[in-house]
């Protein structure tokens, strides 16, 4: 039974990260990517403990916790210097992305 | 008595039934994040802006890593390990809602949205009060606020 917990789970998460790796790479703006690459994070997270639950062993629980804590690092710094993109934007002087 | 009861016995339960029980709960919590997940996937591909996305994107977020820790701790069934799962789930409870609301945030000032798709704008009268031409929402709708915000955004 834990064979087809392994491939029906490995599959739908293998699935979605390959999906959102292509919103990461398509965009089409800053915010889809980093909303993309938030959801890629959260899929790690959900990876490593569905492993360590599947192989019944507890190697990787420090990364787990290491990813909860840190995750929030990456999406809040670039979207607090998120700018409209120059096409649309009307006034320049700030620094844009 | 916790110390007692962590020397007595690392593990929650031993009777074989009740273990093979846990393990088809785990298995069954596991397989409900893994297919969360993958919705969020379908979801960030198939919404058409980047607030639509960010309604999608926070779902496994806060109740995939629930569930997966769930599973974890039913699988495990140590109490040390229950220990290091707690701080994962209550982090992510605690940063997911700060950085959905600055990426929203984000979404927003860049104009990364649909004005159609939305029933409500509550921030756009407050930008059109502060003359902030630069940001998007002024003149959403037929708010009383508009003229005012033509008139000082330019």
């Amino acid at each position: 039974m834990i064979d087809v917990v392994l491939y029906l789970a490995g599959g739908m998460l293998a699935a979605a990260a390959l999906l959102l790796l292509y919103r990461v790479v398509v965009g089409p703006s800053l915010v889809d990517r980093i909303i993309a690459s938030d959801v890629l994070l959260t899929t790690l997270i959900i990876v490593v403990g569905a492993e360590m639950a599947i192989n019944e062993h507890t190697r990787t629980i420090s990364l787990m916790v290491v990813l909860a804590v840190i995750g929030i690092f990456g999406s809040v710094s670039v979207a607090r210097f998120v700018q409209r993109a120059p096409s649309t934007s009307a006034s320049g002087g700030e620094a844009e992305l | 008595m916790i110390v007692e009861l962590l020397r007595a016995s690392t593990s929650f339960v031993d009777s074989e039934p009740v273990v093979s029980v846990l393990d088809a709960i785990a298995a069954v919590l596991l397989l409900l994040a893994a297919f969360l997940t993958l919705a969020a996937a379908v979801g960030l591909i198939r919404f058409p802006d980047a607030l639509s996305r960010l309604h999608a994107a926070t779902k496994p977020q806060i109740l995939g890593v629930i569930l997966v820790v769930l599973a974890l701790a039913l699988s495990v069934r140590s109490w040390t390990v229950l220990l290091l799962l707690i701080p994962v789930v209550v982090f992510q409870l605690l940063t997911a809602p700060i950085s959905a609301h600055m990426v929203g945030r984000a979404g927003y000032r860049t104009g990364d949205y649909e004005p159609e798709t939305l029933t409500a704008d509550e921030l756009a009268p407050d930008v059109a009060a502060a003359g902030r031409s630069d940001l998007p929402g002024g003149g959403f709708g037929d708010e009383p606020d508009s003229a005012k915000g033509q008139q000082g955004g330019s």
